[in-house]
């Protein structure tokens, strides 16, 4: 409770001093919270239709953008971990592609794919893979001399190697990078809902500025940061269970 | 008796390095011989080769079996955290059924005496057990041939005992032929059968010595053993001999004290 409370005070009086800043200044680009809370209460309680409508697809395409980048960032990241000769042809053209501002891409990707869920999942993909596939290969990488050998004598087959050695021993470095992707997603998926569709939070925050619907557009914002925060959660939980074997998560929890 | 392994001028070399310069002996069916010389001789490449980690640039390996199994010396790293003792036990077995998997593990854990650790974590154990776990692993695997490669050099002295005699009594009950190789004199006469003694790189074969102990050894009388003393002062007599790198460097050591009290003196 103790650690509880020291980890919110903070932020909760932030809010209060931000919510007497709003009631003094009286300014409508800066509502206090109350009124940002009201706002969000009326727009997606009391109209639920806007939470299937707006919310639950950008939601939908963060995850799906992040999940296909995941997989394939570390199905592409153990194979090129593992072999010098691929890293050595592919890893400029990496460093290049990973170089390229994921924003910059959605205008070509709105005329690939003409706007719409395909556009918005490409920019996302596009964007978060990096991490992933870079994290992976680098723990893939650093499988340990002594473990490559063990895996040689007992002459494990290849799907035990890659599965069952080389995943496993990269995945606190691949769960870094799926954490950073994470963060990433929901920063595209706001970009590229601000442009070529007319529904998720992206857009709302776009009709609402253009309505001037400050309070509405400051919950939309207020949103997409409790999303990241609560995506963020829910990953670091699961990170933790899936690393549970480390030594020093142990130590942690002995803490 | 026949031969398990055959190794017939075995050579090796890394670039203008010559690691192993020729290498012919035998290990016979249900032996356990110790190869022992000077660090940094090639017993590393010579292990490497048998196992198959390396081709070797000359020479031949023939083992009479289908697969052999090395225990390491860092158990730490060999050892895989992610997986309980039982899991690393069956982790060469995933190709059989998952209940033979199960009670060979289990048999091999009983074996090391580690049945109540099988659910843990190996680095929730000492450096001692878990290098039981990778002896356990090996011997699950029902090698024709179990290396070992300077198993015991990281535990301390009581623990490295302990181990020694374990691996005494487990090669005997089960008739595992064993190649040990380790830097170690007194371990060398007091594990083995038989001691191949090698010298400085390029690693050569000084001695072939059959080990004139009872099958039953003891930790405290085996060591005061007259035979036992003797063939340890012929082991390091041979390696000094044979081993040119340490040589070499008392020698200059010697020519080194002797041209400093010289100066001193004049």
């Amino acid at each position: 409770m103790n650690k509880f409370l020291q980890r919110w005070t903070v932020f909760a009086g932030l809010i209060v001093v931000w919510q007497l800043a709003g009631m003094a200044a009286d300014d409508p680009f800066f509502p206090p919270p109350s009124e940002i809370v009201t706002a969000a209460w009326e727009w997606w309680v009391l109209e639920p239709q806007n939470v299937t409508e707006h919310i639950l697809p950008s939601i939908g395409r963060l995850l799906s953008g992040w999940a296909i980048a995941s997989v394939i960032g570390v199905a592409l990241g153990l194979l090129l971990g593992r072999s010098d000769r691929a890293m050595e042809y592919a890893g400029p053209l990496l460093v290049f592609l990973r170089s390229i501002p994921p924003p910059a891409l959605v205008p070509v990707f709105l005329l690939l794919f003409r706007g719409g869920t395909s556009m918005q999942l490409a920019t996302i993909v596009f964007g978060v893979i990096w991490p992933v596939l870079l994290n992976t290969v680098d723990g893939a990488r650093s499988v340990d001399v002594t473990k490559v050998d063990t895996s040689a004598v007992f002459r494990i087959p290849r799907h035990q190697w890659i599965l069952g050695v080389v995943l496993p021993a990269a995945s606190p470095k691949i769960f870094a990078g799926l954490r950073v992707s994470l963060s990433l997603s929901l920063v595209l998926m706001v970009i590229s809902e601000l442009v070529g569709t007319d529904n998720g939070i992206g857009s709302q925050l776009m009709t609402a500025q253009r309505e001037f619907d400050y309070t509405r557009m400051w919950a939309g914002i207020v949103l997409l940061g409790v999303l990241g925060y609560g995506l963020n959660t829910a990953l670091l939980a699961v990170e933790r269970r899936a690393l549970a074997w480390q030594p020093r998560s142990r130590d942690e929890q002995h803490a | 008796m026949s031969n398990m392994l055959e190794v017939a001028d075995l050579g090796h070399t890394y670039g203008d390095y010559e690691a192993i310069g020729g290498l012919t002996f035998n290990v016979r069916a249900g032996e356990l011989v110790c190869v022992v010389g000077p660090s940094g001789c090639g017993k590393s490449t010579l292990l490497r080769t048998i196992s198959g980690l390396i081709a070797p640039s000359r020479g031949d390996v023939s083992l009479h079996g289908s697969h052999l199994a090395v225990v390491f010396q860092d158990y730490q790293r060999s050892l895989f955290p992610w997986l309980t003792v039982q899991g690393n036990v069956e982790f060469p077995l995933r190709s059989l059924p998952r209940a033979e998997r199960r009670s060979r593990a289990a048999e091999a854990l009983a074996w090391v005496g580690l049945s109540a650790a099988a659910k843990k974590r190996p680095w929730q154990l000492s450096g001692g057990m878990q290098q039981r776990v990778a002896i356990a692993r090996a011997l699950a695997y029902r090698p024709a041939l179990l290396l070992m490669d300077e198993p015991f050099a990281s535990v301390d002295a009581q623990t490295r005992f302990e181990l020694e005699d374990l691996l005494l009594r487990v090669r005997r009950e089960h008739d595992t032929t064993v190649l040990v190789v380790t830097h170690d004199i007194d371990e060398s006469v007091y594990l083995g059968d038989r001691i191949l003694v090698l010298s400085g790189s390029p690693a050569k074969l000084v001695a072939d010595l059959e080990v004139p102990l009872p099958a039953e050894r003891d930790q405290v009388t085996t060591r005061t053993d007259e035979a036992f003393v003797a063939l340890r002062s012929k082991v390091a007599r041979l390696l000094n001999v044979g081993g040119k790198p340490t040589l070499d460097v008392d020698k200059w050591a010697a020519a080194e004290r002797e041209s400093l009290s010289e100066t001193v003196s004049s």
